[in-house]
């Protein structure tokens, strides 16, 4: 099927605010190229599911693309009406398994040598909607706090090596009320500042503390028990011989209805959101720092969140795959050492994501080893590669943040 | 000279090249980009070399930028001063673990599909080695990790294929085999794979080689593999001891061996991925030590040493930084290559790119045979 062939009643399988952006929108849909109408349905069939920021991303984008005249569609679209596709590209169900052509796409784009020339398409569209229609700035400059080392005695590493450059290194930070602060902070900053999904709390172990409204908080032990049904429903594919692709299609047709004894139904957005992070995460599933790190990653790039915080815990030790399917619920030793390298890693990361986001220039950022006199700040007023040996405490570092 | 990684930041537009030229030129008295021919080399039917690919992408960062040399201390100290280095090979094909190195093979960037159990569609350097040079069977061996590459042996070219093919040795089938005798044995951790898709392994076909015989052959009985295995921590280093195995019963010509476990970069645990990195370098000591050890190698060996691919920048959108290779970035497709051993000079530094798919026509310009329907060309400056 091309595009040009959409009709209403193939978006029955929709969900409801879904099925209505795109009766809103059919005949512009129609306007849209073969490598592009997929990927874009992709975002309206999950928008019912979507955080509130990424919601008015596809209204962005109907809006802009509204706003062209025929021909600048037409010079719009045009980068993408080049990629060339073979034919079974449109044999496939690409309105109700968006995902699945997404799939074949990315196959197809590398073994055709397509790929650079699709990533440009694709940058030039991101930007041209967003130079149209400006996200709004954050109502505070963004932070995020990232909590590593939990376990460990004594770093067998230099801390911090990649953020150093980028920001202050604390060497005599008060550890005793540091914990404290440092979640006193978040729950300021949510009561302060209410939006949804807008401050989160994740753990790769246990959640610390009882949860303060206004926060979102999600944990890798919190989620054990859907951790261990979606790896039985991911062994079960495999041992059907579903092939990749086929373990693929039916993980991204899961559903949190398929799982109604573990995930709430009276939050479906984040039901959707916990259960993605084991469905598309890779190591998620196995590796509390890997946990951790994916749903910071992926909260960052969806929710846009205005605080975030970030606790790593130990993982498991290292243990073949089949060991770690078929042994989810045994008592396994940690690897402190090990999930400390993982998190100081994964707090690099975090600090990127965090640069990607609106008005990051303004946001802070605070990497800490727990129960340790070490920690690393990036805000727009201090110093870039530089130490800081004299004592302090974090309730005077995010003074300006709280 | 030395070269500092707080100057390499505060100079962001240090080319990842010239930062490699910086890295590699502190270890001493290095020549850039010289050309010059190899003398007293042996009659190439003497000649043998040795591959080992690293199928599970390696980054600048992990390994030769300044932060990331305390990982390779083997490669840094002891084999780079003795190699001619190309500091960018580049692939320009599909980045996954099994069709890379299909096509690091064929010279051809191979087009399957990475996850099934399929030929390369192009001719392999082993065939080309067998078929024009007339060499048995036993003369050239893969020893690959078990997820796919058991078909990397041959093509399915019909004026090449089955009858001019490498021997592929699977060590995880052959302990699979031994533990199938002894279930519930403590080697479980050696048959940990495939980390890419966790839940799905094609069905293992087309490599026809006799379990049995060959066990029998390289003289590996269980009493063997449970002596090793104790020791053995890894996937990586149970291949390593196969192949030792097989240069000592056999001397092939022509060796290839893949490394995998530093692909547990897949889930996502930085600290394993760096395990895996400083294991894979501790084992290329180890083969260049058995190389230099077996009178039937030593002083006649080439062996060449290179990642498939890297992986993914870590700022790169739509990636992960080095959990993944699937944004195909500069980062995931750039990697380098070291080549030591007879012929080859040593110290020298080559900044040119070059390409995966030069290596296939370079192996037969040293050992004599001709892949003609290669894409890439002889690398002039080891050949």
């Amino acid at each position: 099927m091309r595009p040009v062939d959409l009709q209403a009643d193939q978006f029955a399988g929709y969900p409801p605010l879904g099925r209505q952006l795109v009766s809103e929108n059919l005949a512009l849909l129609r306007q849209l190229p073969l490598a592009l109408a997929p990927l874009f349905l992709g975002e309206v069939k999950a928008y019912d599911w979507n955080f509130p920021l990424e919601r008015r991303e596809v209204e962005v984008q109907f809006k802009y693309l509204h706003s062209l005249t025929p021909n600048q569609l037409r010079s719009a679209m045009a980068p993408f009406s080049k990629i060339i596709l073979p034919s079974i590209a449109s044999e496939i169900d690409w309105v109700n398994y968006p995902r699945v052509f997404s799939e074949y796409l990315s196959a197809a784009l590398w073994s055709t040598a397509q790929v650079d020339k699709f990533s440009a398409a694709s940058t030039e569209y991101v930007n041209a909607y967003r130079a149209a229609y400006p996200p709004d700035p954050p109502p505070i400059p963004r932070l995020a706090i990232v909590i590593v080392g939990q376990g460990v005695g004594e770093a067998a590493f230099p801390l911090f090596r990649k953020l150093r450059p980028h920001g202050v290194h604390y060497t005599n930070v008060r550890e005793d009320d540091a914990r404290k602060t440092l979640f006193e902070t978040l729950a300021r900053r949510a009561g302060a500042h209410p939006m949804a999904y807008g401050h989160w709390y994740v753990d790769g172990g246990e959640e610390d503390v009882s949860v303060p409204s206004g926060i979102t908080s999600i944990s890798y032990a919190g989620l054990s028990s859907l951790r261990i049904a979606v790896v039985e429903k991911m062994r079960d594919m495999g041992h059907n011989s579903q092939g990749p692709e086929g373990v693929q299609k039916m993980m991204q047709a899961l559903d949190p209805s398929a799982f109604p004894e573990i995930l709430s139904i009276s939050d479906p957005i984040l039901a959707h959101f916990q259960l993605s992070i084991f469905t598309e995460g890779s190591g998620t599933q196995f590796y509390s720092t890997t946990f951790a790190d994916w749903t910071a990653h992926e909260l960052l790039r969806r929710a846009q969140p205005l605080t975030t915080l970030v606790r790593f815990a130990p993982r498991q030790v290292q243990r073949s795959i089949d060991e770690m399917i078929l042994d989810q619920q045994g008592k396994v030793a940690v690897d402190p050492n090990g999930s400390l390298l993982d998190a100081d890693m994964a707090a690099y990361y975090i600090w990127i994501d965090q640069r990607r986001l609106p008005q990051s220039t303004d946001a802070c950022f605070v990497v800490w080893f727990e129960d340790h006199q070490d920690a690393l700040m990036i805000a727009p007023n201090l110093l870039p590669g530089t130490e800081q040996t004299s004592p302090t405490s974090f309730a005077n570092l995010l003074k300006p943040f709280a | 000279m030395a070269y500092r990684w707080d100057e390499q930041l505060k100079n962001p537009g240090t080319s990842r090249r010239e930062f490699l030229r910086m890295t590699l030129g502190s270890c001493g008295a290095f020549k850039f980009g010289a050309i010059a021919s190899a003398t007293n080399l042996l009659p190439r039917a003497s000649r043998k070399v040795v591959v080992v690919t690293f199928g599970g992408g390696a980054r600048d960062e992990e390994t030769f930028t300044l932060e990331g040399q305390e990982n390779i201390p083997q490669l840094l100290q002891n084999l780079v001063p003795q190699s001619t280095f190309f500091t960018r090979v580049v692939n320009r094909g599909i980045l996954g673990h099994y069709v890379a190195t299909a096509s690091l093979a064929t010279g051809v960037y191979e087009r399957f599909d990475n996850f099934a159990a399929v030929c390369p569609r192009n001719p392999t350097v082993f065939e080309y080695f067998r078929k024009d040079l007339g060499r048995p069977a036993t003369d050239t061996w893969v020893v690959a990790p078990s997820n796919g590459f058991n078909r990397i042996g041959e093509s399915d070219n019909p004026a090449y294929g089955a009858n001019f093919g490498a021997g592929v040795v699977l060590p995880k089938q052959l302990l699979a085999q031994f533990l199938s005798k002894e279930p519930g044995t403590i080697y479980q951790h050696l048959l940990r794979d495939n980390y890419e898709t966790p839940f799905y392994s094609p069905a293992l076909a087309g490599n026809n080689i006799n379990l049995h015989q060959l066990a029998e052959t390289l003289q590996l009985s269980l009493n063997d593999f449970a002596g090793h295995a104790l020791q053995i921590t890894s996937p990586d280093e149970l291949s390593v001891f196969i192949a030792k195995k097989i240069m000592r019963q056999y001397a092939p010509s022509l060796l290839w061996i893949t490394l995998h476990d530093m692909d547990v970069a897949h889930t996502g645990a930085f600290s394993l991925y760096i395990d895996g990195i400083q294991r894979s370098d501790r084992l290329c000591g180890t083969i260049w030590q058995e190389i230099q050890s077996n009178p039937e190698y030593a002083g006649k060996t080439t062996l060449f040493i290179l990642p498939d691919f890297g992986r993914d920048g870590d700022g790169t959108v739509g990636g992960n930084g080095f959990q993944h290779h699937r944004t195909g970035d500069i980062a995931s497709r750039t990697t380098w290559m070291m080549v030591l051993g007879h012929g080859i000079r040593q110290k020298v530094v080559v900044d040119r790119p070059v390409e995966s798919t030069d290596l296939a026509p370079t192996l037969g310009a040293i050992l004599g045979f001709s892949p003609r329907l290669a894409q890439g060309f002889p690398l002039a400056e080891v050949v």
